[in-house]
């Protein structure tokens, strides 16, 4: 950027200017309001960031002072009882449950939409498929919360069972045929949800393979598949870590889908097929309404674990990013 | 696929220096052969789930097509072609959820959307009964927004000004990089911070506008990080040219940059805005709901659109489920003529390139 510094005005204005501006004097102080006032809006930004650490981290204080259980291996939340005992054990384990089996499902999916809707979609459709795929990332959570409870939970009950019957020794994925809002389900619905954000990044990043790798790799009598696993995607790998990255983000965060699929208990169990378990944000969403005071506080230092949480994940997802930006110009 | 093409033009290869290649209606043939087997197999299995039919169709052709290209094409093909097949099996897989979800929203929810649904509340209506509306709901999601759009938008674009405009050094640096991690904020972090600071810390009461605090934060960075690329678009020989004619520099920004790209911005804040009308769990948090009309943001309980869908399932009764669906639709419409409008604006006032 060559913008000049605003200093610009210091020299002695020639006579012309003193016409084109109301007087040197409004001049610079329109320059001070105006470079004042979008500075403050940022630093506004950052201050709201800080705040949320710091009254989450004031509110779990007072909680945690007064928990009886250990926060992080205690399995119940009973923060509303007298004493109160509440750990984030199962919220943490189910958390991550989740997100792992939708980023299994979801990661390479997405990909593959993404490579379809580059290299291999006729070119004619291939915008239009972007666009649908761009505006699926608009539906609220809350309306693919109310399709999964109603219309995904029931359809998954057969498939589990025919899990169940072949893979049923695992224990990971046995299933005794009762309504499946489990952690698997979530998990299912949750990729289905972050699809379109990792497509969309993924997509935008193999698009800018630098198409002279792409046709030398051609030149050189490589197959469609041989070109995509030399230059598309080596090129897009971090993009695709970051996109990934991104969807995680999400996963662990969302709160309705997960509300609506999950029936929660106090139970961690590796059968992640069965009913039960919770994740950090369902957990605030259903135990908010019969919550005292104290119960809300205590749900606000499970926020905090997860603010956390997102925060790593996503910090680390745009250093990635950026780091890529840098060395990717110098082939653009 | 330009080897492809050269082969069909040559059918007759004397020297024998060419790989054999399948015909053109191979994948089809395969397709058909793997279709009938899988119906074979799925009447004799006594499988009753059509979707089992179609799964093991699939499996049939990738696993075909592998075995007959590398007996006849060699390894090579025969990877590309399993690498196409999974590519497509992978678009389709995406599509059958997404596709299941628009068809089931629509065919329920269309069953009770009518002008009574959309001009109605819920006040006086048990859950088992059937009628009541959405209105009051509508009526608070509106409001909400467009209370969280007022506060937002302002400091997002001042922001986005700063760091395109101003921006330098460290503090530049961290704004851009906080406000990237402020885009994956989970909502309902957002929400239990303005609990904790407006309700539990300030004392004041469950109101719209504490919602629309919540969604305010959720939308900041969306907007920072839209209208900063659509400044970024702005020819730099715009400014100079201000510049040249003694314009000062903020008298440039609102005058020169900022038209100059208030259609992208335009579109960036209605995606926002579209964004945010969907979230339920800060509103879930602070807004409280309410059955009846409460028009006043900054009063007491009221109600929104997306938290009705989660308090009309929650209900639990097929009267409840049918508003719930209905409601949905009246979101997703909603949702999606905000997206398609600023699609819209951002076609037509997409800035020419050349000429």
């Amino acid at each position: 950027m060559t913008a000049p510094p605003t200093d610009i005005e210091t020299p002695a204005p020639p006579p012309s200017q003193v016409l084109l501006s109301n007087g040197k004097g409004s001049t610079r102080r329109g320059d001070k309001v105006f470079s004042g006032l979008s500075k403050g809006s940022g630093i506004t930004l950052l201050l709201i960031m800080a705040a949320i650490a710091a009254f989450l981290a004031y509110r779990a204080s007072i909680a945690l002072a007064d928990n009886e259980g250990n926060f992080l291996t205690t399995f119940e939340w009973d923060a509303n009882s007298i004493p109160p005992k509440f750990g984030i054990a199962v919220l943490a384990f189910g958390t991550v449950v989740s997100s792992i089996v939708a980023m299994v499902i979801a990661v390479p999916i997405a990909v593959g939409i993404a490579l379809f809707i580059t290299h291999y979609a006729p070119r004619r459709l291939a915008a239009p498929i972007a666009y649908v795929i761009d505006l699926l990332a608009a539906v609220p959570s809350i309306v693919y919360g109310l399709w999964g409870a109603l219309f995904l939970v029931p359809h998954l009950v057969g498939t589990y069972e025919w899990l169940d019957r072949y893979l049923g020794w695992t224990v990971v994925l046995s299933f005794d045929g009762t309504a499946p809002r489990s952690l698997m389900t979530a998990g299912i619905l949750l990729a289905v949800m972050i699809l379109p954000i990792i497509t969309n990044v993924s997509r935008e990043v193999f698009a800018q393979t630098p198409r002279l790798q792409e046709e030398a790799a051609l030149a050189l009598g490589a197959t469609r598949w041989e070109v995509i696993r030399m230059t598309v995607l080596p090129f897009g790998r971090s993009g695709v870590i970051s996109a990934s990255m991104l969807g995680l983000g999400r996963a662990l965060g969302e709160t309705m889908a997960v509300a609506t699929v999950l029936s929660p208990s106090a139970l961690l169990s590796a059968e992640i097929l069965q009913a039960g378990g919770g994740t950090f944000a369902q957990n605030i969403a259903a135990s908010f309404g019969e919550s005292g005071q104290f119960g809300r506080d205590a749900l606000i230092a499970s926020g905090l674990v997860l603010f956390v949480i997102t925060l790593l994940v996503n910090g680390a997802a745009r250093l990635i990013i950026a780091r890529r930006k840098e060395y990717s110009g110098a082939n653009a | 696929m330009s080897a492809q093409t050269i082969a069909d033009k040559r059918p007759v290869d004397r020297l024998g220096i060419q790989q054999p290649r399948l015909p053109r209606w191979a994948p089809l043939g395969i397709a058909a052969g793997a279709a009938v087997l899988a119906a074979l197999i799925g009447v004799i299995g006594g499988l009753g789930s059509r979707i089992q039919w179609g799964l093991i169709a699939a499996i049939l052709f990738v696993i075909g097509q592998f075995v007959i290209s590398t007996a006849v094409e060699g390894g090579r093909q025969a990877k590309d072609r399993l690498a196409t097949s999974l590519v497509w099996v992978a678009f389709l897989l995406a599509v059958v959820p997404l596709a299941s979800l628009i068809w089931e929203t629509v065919s329920k929810g269309i069953k009770v959307t009518d002008g009574y649904f959309l001009t109605h509340s819920m006040s006086g209506v048990v859950n088992v009964a059937p009628g009541g509306g959405v209105y009051h709901a509508l009526m608070g999601t509106i409001e909400q927004v467009l209370i969280a759009t007022l506060i937002a938008t302002p400091i997002g674009l001042l922001t986005a000004v700063y760091l395109v405009e101003y921006g330098r050094g460290p503090l530049a640096k961290a704004v851009t990089f906080f406000v990237d991690v402020m885009t994956g904020i989970p909502s309902i972090v957002a929400g239990l911070f303005v609990l904790s600071l407006w309700i539990m810390i300030l004392d004041f009461g469950y109101s719209g506008f504490a919602g629309a605090l919540a969604l305010a934060i959720l939308m900041m960075p969306v907007v920072v990080r839209s209208t900063e690329e659509m400044l970024k678009l702005v020819p730099n020989e715009l400014r100079e040219a201000s510049y040249a004619l003694g314009v000062p520099k903020w008298k440039t920004i609102l005058k020169v940059v900022l038209p100059t790209s208030l259609g992208g911005i335009t579109t960036g804040v209605m995606l926002a805005v579209a964004r945010i009308t969907g979230e339920t769990a800060p509103v879930l948090l602070l807004v409280f709901g309410s059955p009846a009309i409460n028009n006043n943001p900054f009063d007491g309980g009221q109600a929104s659109l997306p938290l009705y869908i989660y308090q009309q399932w929650g209900a639990g009764t097929s009267a409840s489920f049918d508003r719930a669906w209905a409601a949905a639709l009246v979101l997703i419409v909603f949702v999606m003529i905000l997206n398609l409008l600023a699609r819209g604006i951002a076609r037509w006032k997409a800035p020419k390139s050349g000429r």
